[in-house]
């Protein structure tokens, strides 16, 4: 039999979002709430002018969340439902269903995606290129989710430990590091510690096309450097060293 | 179909020994039932035969194809339902049914198609609709079959499908899995040890990660000491020998295990005296016990 990759993607993207968004709708609430709420307390605390910042953060805390959710829902389909044990032992290979897993988180931030690029166009004013870099910067930061998300969810054992992981993972990726303000409020030397986390390369990346933030070539072109070098090692980790078939 | 391992072993952890040394080769079709106590290896056998674990060694292979090398192929060919695998709750039968045969390749219109026969078949219709958490146990243990069965893979595996489930609920899943197998080979865990008896065309015995025996029930029943039991209903019933093993169930009901000629050598005594008896063959439970020795459950480890 000829078996077809394109349904065995949509397979992940239709069990992971699509079923559920038209059999509970209320998920998309859910979605919709984290990134929007720390914009809104943002926006006020600052009287407005965190705005255009804190709506491109709100745009890279929905790609990191999407790697934390895609760990809680892997590590749920895999512990709790075992349906991971079949897909493995199925013809489907475990790059096809990571792929359709992280699609499917896409797709289940739509409504959330659809509003924060609306919003950005109306407050955030950047050029064409600029759009495209924030574009790039979304991307990588996406992968990057995607993959922690993967790699830690072969290896947890139980929806607790992988409860653990969020919770830890969510304030290290988002709340804390500079995406939602400039890294230039933070002073010294806990400017240092935020450089520990890739997401405030990825912020330095979208800030300076919005203007809040000038890193000069050299600081944008490191920014670029270790936001890809992070990604390509954690890809490498989720794609090799992952337990798909278990030890 | 042919499965065949060669000192197929798994330990856990370096000290659990889970599979030991397995090395069996068999041409099969319809059901091959696996009984064993609790840690007796099934389970890891299943997993490691349908490539969802890696054997620490040894080697397994299905219809000649290395389970570790070529998983990949194997894959084309095996459909599994875990032990503890449940619909998920917020997906339909016929969503549940059509995803799992878009995850093994089949296009959206073939697997909806092939999902709604399935369901009918099992019994699902009417059912296609309803959010799987609204579905009985027993329905839910059918649509997980449903899943595999509605596939192309000639090779299924069903780890205790029917564990928790009500006598008829589990009657109904037999008589599925007995219209089933007919096209394929089904290997199946269970507990239940009439329910391997009933439906294995072939049963393994497991314990302690080893390979206890292989064979039809007669086959099985031949090996044994005492294949025969004596069932006598009456209070005034009285008897020993070394060579008959004598269990009181109550006051009139005695059973009593021996060889044909021993068994047979009791009924001119129970017909003289009047007493009501039958004369069966041991059941599986009967072998079963006979073969590891002691009540099921005894030396229980934790489930591999």
């Amino acid at each position: 039999m000829k078996r077809k990759i394109g349904s065995q993607v949509l397979a992940s993207v239709l069990v992971n979002s699509v079923y559920a968004m038209i059999n509970y709708p209320v998920v998309l609430i859910n979605t919709l709430l984290a990134p929007l709420a720390i914009l809104a307390v943002v926006t006020f605390a600052s009287k407005g002018a965190l705005l255009p910042v804190a709506a491109v953060g709100a745009l890279i805390m929905n790609m990191v969340s999407s790697g934390t959710s895609l760990q809680q829902d892997l590590s749920h389909l895999k512990n709790d439902m075992r349906l991971q044990d079949m897909i493995v032992s199925s013809p489907t290979t475990s790059l096809v269903y990571i792929v359709g897993m992280a699609i499917s988180e896409i797709v289940y931030s739509i409504p959330t995606l659809a509003f924060l690029v609306v919003l950005n166009l109306i407050f955030v004013k950047i050029t064409l290129l600029g759009g495209l870099i924030i574009f790039l910067d979304m991307a990588t930061i996406f992968t990057f989710s995607i993959s922690l998300g993967f790699f830690l969810s072969t290896f947890t054992s139980d929806i607790i430990q992988s409860w653990g992981f969020s919770g830890i993972l969510s304030p290290l990726l988002t709340t804390i590091p500079p995406v939602y303000y400039p890294i230039t409020y933070i002073p010294y030397p806990y400017r240092y510690l935020a450089y520990l986390s890739p997401t405030t390369y990825a912020s330095e990346i979208a800030q300076s096309q919005t203007g809040f933030f000038n890193p000069g070539v050299v600081g944008f072109s490191i920014a670029w450097i270790v936001l890809l070098a992070i990604t390509g090692a954690l890809t490498y980790l989720a794609l090799k060293r992952s337990r798909w078939r278990e030890n | 179909m042919r499965i065949q391992t060669s000192d197929l072993s798994k330990t856990y952890e370096k000290k659990y020994i889970a599979l030991e040394n397995l090395t069996l080769d068999l041409s099969l079709n319809g059901i091959f039932s696996i009984i064993g106590r609790n840690g007796a290896g099934k389970t890891t056998f299943v997993r490691i035969m349908s490539t969802e674990l890696m054997p620490t060694s040894g080697s397994g292979f299905i219809n000649e194809m290395d389970v570790v090398s070529q998983a990949i192929e194997v894959r084309q060919q095996i459909a599994v339902v875990p032990q503890e695998a449940r619909p998920l709750p917020w997906l339909t039968p016929l969503q549940t049914v059509s995803s799992y045969l878009m995850w093994r390749g089949y296009s959206y219109r073939e697997a909806n198609e092939k999902g709604k026969e399935a369901l009918r078949e099992l019994g699902l219709e009417g059912k296609e609709s309803v959010k799987s958490r609204k579905l009985s146990g027993g329905q839910k243990r059918k649509l997980m079959v449903a899943t595999v069965i509605s596939s192309e893979a000639p090779i299924v595996f069903l780890d205790e499908p029917t564990t928790g489930l009500d006598y008829l609920s589990r009657k109904e899943l037999w008589q599925l899995l007995s219209k089933m197998k007919k096209d394929r080979l089904i290997i199946l865990t269970t507990h239940y040890l009439e329910e391997a008896e009933i439906l294995g065309d072939q049963i393994m015995i497991l314990d302690s990660g080893k390979l206890v025996d292989i064979g039809k029930i007669d086959d099985l029943r031949s090996k044994v000491k005492l294949p025969y039991v004596l069932k006598v209903y009456s209070d005034n019933f009285k008897i020993e020998d070394n060579e008959l093993q004598v269990h009181p169930v109550s006051e009139k009901e005695t059973f009593v295990y021996g060889s044909a000629t021993k068994i047979y050598g009791l009924v001119p005594y129970l017909v003289t005296n009047k007493m009501k008896f039958t004369v069966e063959e041991a059941s599986l439970s009967n072998i079963f016990e006979q073969y590891l020795g002691g009540e099921e459950g005894e030396n229980e480890k934790e489930d591999w």
